[in-house]
Parts: structure tokens; sequence; C-alpha cells
């Protein structure tokens, strides 16, 4: 399997997604906003759109949208205009429905479509890697920065507004980060699918975890196991990679789910 | 020295809807141990949501420590425990993640340094959850719960503690142990406290001066001033 080059690009790639996902995907989940992947997913659906529309790489049009829906989120959220599931509801609408009408226009009702939504892993070249690597590990590493304020954020939002962290700017921040791990995970799991990656292993390490630190790490460990299973999966199995590799989340999920039940 | 808090002539109001307190005068002074009491609904969590800047008064002025309380900067030296809170009960997270998360607004970024680690021991030996440090936060009992959030709001060294209705769900044996508890952290650290409570019992024994608010600040003095017939203060007051 790992003698095809496509298959090696496949693994890099989606071990730094599997990494990433669920890195960020923590934040989202303690936030109680397990669903803001989706709500951004259909707006880079939309950016997608753009792209065929004025002939431009999709790639970056869907992380433009993605960023800029993301801030619309987080701005609605903040500024109480509307609760947090409200907000995403109207973003999430607005998105799927720009991006019908958007790609109609551009006339690429079509197969190439199907790429962007569920994923095309196999068809990752050494330059998508190289752009998955460069974002990917950036976006790691102003994780690990802010580590210690993301998790107090996290954990009591109220509590570190009065204590003066700069709340508004770290959970801004998490919303771009999502915005980017969605544009940069577009290729291998496709825009719908992604956000099960960002949810699936962190709330299946919430199962088994026993600290906020073992929290992160084994989802990531989640993350990545379904990733290089699923495509382990996908390979033998012809199916297609995205799908698996949300569907191994979901076993991952419920084995942990499993072992939560019969530990106590 | 500036007052720790002052409040002059504080009218507050949820957008539109009914006035929530009127002409509230309160003045507190550094190393006070204040207890705020008062029906449900009548303003005792918006007066110290006014007192923590997270709310902008409709009239008058909120200062902190001499600034206005909107505007206040040594922000790290409040530590605060809000009503209801649920910290840290969702997620698989231990009583020191809890405590480590108070120390945050000292150092948001980059790892822990040894004095961070010294704050975080210090506060969890303060409340005595030290042995319990790395137990998950939701396998411990109410009033445990209770201390190790006193203990996050202790890890940046607070010279203000504000508590809104730290009691709640807590059984009676841990609401005698936390009424000890500030009393020493008052005793010791000559921290500010502010306590907001609907009933008191054991923590009335060791405040200096009962704040009773409906609406309006309707008694300010020692608890043992306080009429006979007011002394639960969960009942409403005529």
């Amino acid at each position: 399997m790992l003698d095809l080059e496509f298959m090696r690009l496949a693994f890099a790639a989606g071990a730094i997604v599997g990494v990433l996902a669920p890195a960020v995907g923590f934040f989202l989940v303690q936030r109680e906003m397990s669903l803001i992947g989706d709500g951004i997913g259909h707006v880079a659906f939309a950016g997608v759109a753009v792209g065929y529309l004025i002939g431009v790489s999709p790639v970056w049009t869907a992380l433009g949208a993605a960023i800029v829906g993301a801030a619309g989120i987080e701005w609605l959220r903040a500024r109480r205009k509307a609760a947090g599931d409200q907000a995403l509801a109207v973003v999430f609408y607005t998105g799927i429905a720009g991006g019908v009408v958007l790609i109609s226009a551009a006339g690429a009702l079509n197969a190439n479509l199907f790429a962007y939504l569920f994923g095309s892993i196999l068809t990752v070249t050494r330059g998508d890697l190289a752009v998955i690597a460069v974002l990917g590990l950036g976006a790691l590493a102003v994780v690990a920065v802010l580590l210690r304020g993301l998790i107090a954020v996290a954990l009591d939002e109220e509590g570190a507004r009065v204590a003066g962290l700069p709340v508004a700017m770290l959970n801004g921040l998490v919303s771009m980060l999502a915005a980017l791990t969605i544009g940069v995970s577009m290729r291998i799991v496709g825009i719908l699918l992604i956000a099960a990656l960002m949810v699936l292993p962190v709330i299946a390490a919430q199962r088994v975890a026993w600290s906020v630190r073992s929290t992160m790490g084994i989802s990531i460990l989640f993350g990545l196991g379904s990733v290089l299973a699923g495509l382990t999966v996908s390979y033998y199995g012809n199916l297609p990679p995205g799908g698996t590799i949300v569907l191994t989340g979901t076993a991952v999920f419920l084995v942990a789910s499993l072992v939560e039940a019969v530990a106590r | 020295m500036p007052l720790a808090l002052e409040l002059r002539g504080v009218d507050f109001s949820y957008g539109q809807g009914p006035q929530v307190l009127t002409g509230v005068d309160l003045l507190v002074e550094q190393g006070e141990f204040v207890a705020i009491a008062g029906p449900n609904g009548g303003g005792k969590t918006t007066l110290l949501r006014l007192a923590l800047g997270l709310e902008r008064p409709s009239h008058g002025e909120v200062l902190l420590y001499g600034e206005s309380a909107r505007s206040f900067r040594d922000r790290t030296s409040i530590g605060y425990l809000a009503q209801r809170t649920t910290i840290g009960l969702h997620a698989p997270a231990t009583v020191r993640d809890v405590v480590e998360a108070g120390r945050a607004p000292v150092r948001p970024y980059g790892r822990l340094r040894r004095d961070d680690r010294e704050a975080v021991d210090q506060a969890l030996e303060r409340v005595g959850l030290r042995e319990l440090a790395r137990r998950r936060l939701s396998s411990l009992s109410g009033g445990q719960q209770q201390r190790a959030f006193i203990a996050k709001a202790l890890a940046a060294h607070p010279r203000l503690l504000v508590l809104d209705e730290p009691t709640t769900g807590v059984d009676v044996e841990a609401q005698d142990a936390l009424g000890a508890l500030l009393h020493r952290l008052h005793e010791d650290l000559g921290v500010t406290i502010l306590y907001v409570s609907h009933e008191f019992g054991s923590v009335e024994r060791y405040v200096e001066r009962l704040v009773l608010v409906r609406e309006r600040i309707v008694f300010d003095g020692p608890p043992s001033e306080l009429p006979g017939l007011w002394h639960d203060p969960s009942h409403s007051h005529a």
C-alpha cells in the first residue's frame, strides 16, 4: 500500500489532519459548540462555489469563506445578537443555500464537486501536502503556545473574563483555527465530514480520560488512529476514504463508551 | 487607600426590562468581609456583576479600587466564583486542572513556572484539597467542589474574593466548613470578601457586615443589629 506515492501522500496529509482536527475540536466541544465545524463547513461550501465561479482554486476561496463564516458566528455569539446555536443556524443555512445557488450559476454541479464535499484524499499532490503541513503545523503551534489561556476560557469563560484574560480574542482565535482546520482538511475528509473529525475523537476521549491534558492527548491519538485506520480500510475495501475515516471515528467513540460503561 | 468597591447612585435594568436595582449606594473598604443577602430576584447577582464590571449601570457609577469597574485593569487581583458554577464538571477536569485555570490570567501563555506551580499548590493546601488534587472534580462532593472553585479563585493571589451563592447544593456540614474556611482566608490573607447568598446560617457568624438587597439596599450593618424578623433573608421582607 505504501509503495504507492498517492497513498504515502494521503497518509502524510491525513496524519496532520488527524492531529489538528481534535486539537482544535477540543475547545469547540468544551464550549458546547460541537456543531460549529458543520456551520463553517457549509460556508466553506459557498466558498468552493465562489472559486468555481471566478476561476480561482476552490481550496483558497473555501478557506477564505470559512474564516468569514467563523468570524460571523463568533461575532453574533459574542454580541449576544443570537444564542450560540441560533448564530450557527443562520450561518449554516445561508452557507449551504448560497453555495447551491452560486455553484449552479458556475455550472459546476458535477462529480468534481463531490471531491470537496466528501474528500478526495487519494488525489493529494506534493504541493497540497506542503500547504497542509505549513498551515496545520502553524495552527498546532498556536494552540501549544496559548494552551493555558485557551483551557482557562474553555473551563470557565466568565471567570476568565473577570480575571482579565482576553476572552473575545481567544474565542475568536479558536473559531479562526476551526476555519483553518476545515480549509486544510477539506481535501482529506470533505467539508461535510470534517466537523466529525473535530468532535468524535474528543467526545470519545472524554469517556476514558482522567484530566484535561489526557483528554487532549487521547483525542489526538484517537483522531490520528481514525485517519490512519480509516485510510487503510478504505484502501483494501475500496471504500470512499472520507466516509470510512469518520465511521472509524464513530467506532472508536462506541468502543470508548463501552469501556467507560464497563469501568463504572 | 482607595475603597475596594464603590457603588454610587446606581440604577440598573436589563435592556427595557423592569428596574432591578434602584439608587444603590454601597462602599466597601479594603479587608472587609461583607455578606450580600436578599430574596431571589432581589438584584444580588446583578449587584455583583456591576461590581465586577460585567454590566454597565443605567445610572450612577461603580468603582473598583478607585477605577471604573468596566475598565479596571488589575483584573488578576479579583477572584470570582460564579453562581451555580459548572466549571470542569462536564469535561474530565481534575481538581488541579481547575485550580491551574485560575492561575492562567497571571501567565496565560507558555509553560507554567515554578512560582505558578507553588501558587497552585498553596491554593490547594489552603482549602485542604492537596490530597485530592489528581481526582476528577466530578467525583467529589458538592462541598469539596466548592472548595476547589475557591482554590481556583485564590490561585492568582486576589485581593478581592467575590463568591456568588457558593453554598447552593451544599449540605449543612459543608456550609459550616465553607464559612470557617472563608473566615480563615479573611484573617490570614486580609483579602476583601464579597459573599452573596439568599441563605446564610453559618457564614453569618463570621461576616462583619450584612447588606440586604431588594431592588434597594434595605439594611446595611453588623448581622447582630439585624431585626430578628429578618434573620432568614431567604424569606421576603416587608
